[in-house]
């Protein structure tokens, strides 16, 4: 049934030759061009190191310490909380393991400590409301930047040449020196 | 002794306002009056920093001789403070730190108004602007944080201390590192601004300020990674950089600094970029005041605010004031900075000139963004939110990846045009080995596809890995080329090569100690850490440490007191090293401090802190970190400066050919 609906596919809106033709191509491009041969075999390699290596699991505790602050007003994130005497990171770190033990969800555990603590406990903006415009700036700002870029590339290579073909145009004292000082700097090692 | 002082920078203020507008009026109306006002005004330039220099020598004195009738030398030293710790007052607090700002800018002036004769009139309106910063800095001396101010009532007969954060060696060194790249970029922008007002004609003031703003680059990278190799040896958190505010102040300006020194390149060679030039730059000056303002002004909380205060406001007009006046100048004489050429092609040296520009900027925008959202968030909402690393990391995180892929790729490109056909050649041999480490880092189990941040560390190795590759294979390329020529070995003709253009050769020199640097920053998702209370002979293993508690103690010393451990270190059945991680009570300050220790290797970093006393066993705490590959990023700094060194080095004359020769393929990416 796979082998048919992959023939099918294969062979789907095209007559016998150009397949013929297209298996050919396909047939010299493995057999003679040595970097396509090579990248299907890394890309092999890669697809089997995907395949045979199992991922692991993840500490929750760990993920979940790093989204939290510490709120004794050293700024620093709850799990690198190293504040001499500090009076809140053991007692939060405890809260943490307490609420993991519960079988609380992430977001349930979280949402304990921004009840608690306030919302500034999250070390980052979280992803509802206005802060969602926290993340969303940096990559509007990325394609804005972007679009500006492209826009910039194509009116400078959209810009005149300096003088049409054939067309000699007379050269004043000014140009000419700076004609010379462009070629100066063109030539220079 | 505090009257000499404050004298001194009362003069200095009126000596720099008369160099402003001595200066400013010998410009508008030249004449041979004029140039007699002009040098009266450069001499005055060059007293103010005279002055300046005698206000910081009366504070430092002041310091040593432990006079705390001064309400600054009272807040930030004591009788028992170390004598380094002493001369490095002068930057430990905000009034001090002014001073040392304004002193700096009076160097830097004084070094410029003394070359003057490179460019007479460019440097006259260079040196006026330079005064026009330096009488914003003395109004601040002079009136809003005084370092000279007095104590009222009765005189104490101690100090209240140095803040112990700041009682550790690279304190001496970090902040005039820093401060000097922050001030130095004060020139560059003096240039330009001098230039635009003028019209001036063509690039040579970049040329000029070439050395300037790369010297000015490599004080600003040594002060962020200084500052970074201090919160890793004295916050004793394990980490380096914790996206702070005051290590945000200090990276935006870095990020345009960087663009600036790229973009340049395309004025200086093509006549392209002109405004963006100038924004940029401008923008590099103005985001090291805001850098200023973020931390002196309160209005954002760091862990670094180690001095708050009201001067907010002069420095809110202050960047409105130079903002506008820069906005003014720009729109009068923007006709002037309309670019010479097209971009003659998509792959191009020019391309990847704007699209490296566009993500720093990205990369400063994304860090200001965040530093200013708490602020932003609380206008809109009503309250703050914090905006920490995990917010960094995932948004900076790919910006900083794709600029390592254009690190990469740039030097492969040639001015003007490159075909696919060399961009390929060139690539494919970095772009093999970056993918075969890929490889070999997923076969020994960093697995992508578990963590995010797995994934963006095998990233950031293939990518750093095609940096260096690219760069050494650029470096082999060329020297084969002259190797054949001159019979020299190749190591020989690779230092040839560099000398015909140290400017290019060093600059790939940074670029590798850029790759360098971010495999030693992709160690950190592999970081461990384990704490436990450990009496005599308790052990606690760490990767392939264990660590035996031999004992611990209490000392004590006229600055502080302290707690201590000694801790053996064994990897299998080997003592390798015994570490002592430390906890400080300063007297003075009444202040405790954590002293991490540190064992250093290429491979690991095993970090120590002493986490204090269990009350009830009377047992240390002890924290260990195991920091894979932190050294790299220590080498790579050193070899990002040392290409900078390199780069400053001129180049050598080149060699007249009397005779016609057969030119030689030049590598990819020929003329810088």
């Amino acid at each position: 049934m796979l082998r048919r609906g992959w023939r099918g596919l294969g062979s789907h809106g095209r007559s016998p030759q150009t397949h013929r033709m297209t298996v050919t191509k396909t047939k010299r491009l493995l057999t003679s061009n040595p970097i396509f041969r090579r990248g299907l075999q890394v890309g092999l390699l890669c697809l089997m190191v995907f395949a045979f290596l199992g991922a692991g699991d993840e500490s929750r505790f760990n993920s979940l310490g790093h989204r939290l602050m510490c709120v004794c007003s050293c700024n620093q994130v709850l799990l690198e909380c190293n504040h001499v005497g500090c009076t809140y990171s053991d007692r939060m770190r405890g809260e943490l393991v307490a609420g993991l033990d519960r079988g609380e969800n992430d977001d349930l555990t979280l949402q304990g400590f921004v009840q608690k603590y306030g919302p500034t406990v999250m070390a980052a903006p979280t992803t509802t409301g206005f802060n969602r415009v926290a993340w969303v700036m940096p990559f509007l700002a990325l394609v804005l930047g972007l679009l500006s870029t492209v826009f910039i590339v194509l009116a400078w290579r959209k810009r005149p040449a300096l003088a049409a073909p054939g067309a000699v145009l007379p050269v004043s004292g000014a140009d000419l020196e700076r004609f010379r000082t462009q070629a100066r700097k063109d030539t220079e090692v | 002794m505090s009257q000499i002082g404050s004298f001194a920078l009362l003069l200095a203020l009126a000596l720099s306002a008369y160099s402003f507008l001595a200066g400013a009026l010998a410009l508008a109306w030249p004449g041979p009056t004029s140039e007699r006002l002009g040098e009266t005004a450069r001499r005055a330039g060059i007293a103010t920093f005279a002055l300046v220099f005698l206000a910081a020598v009366v504070l430092v004195t002041s310091a040593f001789q432990d006079d705390f009738s001064i309400a600054y030398l009272y807040h930030h030293s004591n009788r028992d403070l170390p004598a380094p710790y002493k001369f490095a007052t002068l930057w430990s607090g905000q009034e001090g730190s002014l001073l040392f700002w304004s002193l700096l800018l009076a160097a830097y002036g004084l070094v410029l108004r003394l070359r003057h004769k490179t460019d007479a009139r460019l440097f006259a309106y260079a040196s006026a602007i330079i005064a026009a910063v330096q009488i914003f800095f003395l109004l601040l001396l002079n009136f809003a944080a005084h370092p000279f101010a007095l104590m009222t009532g009765s005189l104490p007969t101690d100090g209240a201390g140095l803040n112990p954060l700041l009682q550790y060696p690279e304190m001496v060194i970090h902040p005039p590192m820093l401060y000097l790249g922050y001030v130095g970029f004060t020139v560059p922008f003096a240039f330009a601004l001098g230039a635009l007002i003028m019209r001036y004609p063509g690039e040579k003031w970049i040329r000029i300020t070439r050395r300037w703003t790369m010297v000015t680059w490599a004080f600003l990278t040594c002060g962020v990674f200084l500052g970074a190799h201090w919160a890793y040896s004295v916050l004793g958190w394990g980490g380096y950089w914790g996206w702070d505010p005051v290590e945000n102040a200090s990276l935006m300006p870095w990020l345009t600094g960087t663009a600036f020194l790229h973009s340049v390149m395309m004025q200086e060679k093509r006549g392209m970029l002109k405004m963006w030039n100038m924004w940029l730059i401008f923008a590099t000056f103005w985001l090291a005041i805001l850098g200023t303002f973020l931390t002196r002004s309160g209005i954002i909380s760091s862990v670094h605010a180690f001095a708050q205060s009201s001067i907010g406001g002069w420095f809110k007009w202050f960047l409105l004031i130079t903002l506008v006046a820069f906005t003014f100048f720009f729109f009068k004489n923007k006709s002037h900075l309309r670019s010479e050429h097209k971009l003659e092609s998509l792959i191009s040296r020019e391309s990847s000139f704007l699209f490296n520009n566009l993500l720093l900027l990205l990369a400063c925008f994304t860090v200001l963004w965040g530093t200013w959202f708490p602020l932003i968030s609380e206008y809109v909402q009503g309250n703050k939110v914090t905006v920490g690393p995990p917010f960094y990391n995932k948004v900076a995180i790919p910006v900083a990846l794709l600029l390592l892929l254009l690190t990469a790729v740039g030097p492969l490109l040639a001015w003007r045009k490159t075909s696919l056909e060399s961009l390929k050649r060139n690539f494919r041999g970095p772009a093999l080995g970056a993918l075969a480490l890929g490889i070999l880092m997923m076969v020994f189990g960093v697995r992508p596809w578990n963590d995010i941040a797995y994934f963006y560390a095998l990233m950031a190795a293939m990518l750093a890995a095609l940096v260096a590759l690219t760069v050494t294979s650029e470096f082999i390329r060329g020297g084969r080329v002259i190797s054949r020529h001159t019979g020299q070995s190749l190591l020989a003709s690779m230092v040839h090569l560099w000398h015909r253009n140290t400017r290019r050769y060093g600059g790939y020199i940074v670029h590798f100690g850029v790759a360098v640097v971010v495999i030693g920053i992709l160690g950190t998702p592999f970081n461990q850490d384990r704490e436990k209370e450990m009496g005599y002979g308790d052990k606690m293993t760490i990767g392939p440490y264990t660590l035996v508690c031999e004992s611990y103690t209490q000392d004590d010393s006229p600055n502080y007191s302290n707690e201590w451990a000694i801790i053996n270190v064994f990897k299998g059945d080997r003592q390798i090293t015994t570490m002592y991680p430390e906890r400080r009570f300063y007297k003075a300050s009444q202040q405790p401090q954590t002293l991490p220790r540190i064992r250093s290797t290429i491979k690991e970093d095993l970090y120590l802190t002493y986490e204090g006393l269990n009350e009830t066993t009377g047992r240390p705490i002890i924290k260990a970190h195991l920091n894979p590959l932190v050294m790299w990023i220590w080498v790579g700094v050193l070899i990002m400066i040392g290409g900078t060194v390199l780069a400053l080095i001129p180049s050598a004359a080149p060699v007249r050919v009397r005779a016609p020769a057969r030119i030689e393929t030049a590598p990819a990416g020929a003329g810088d």
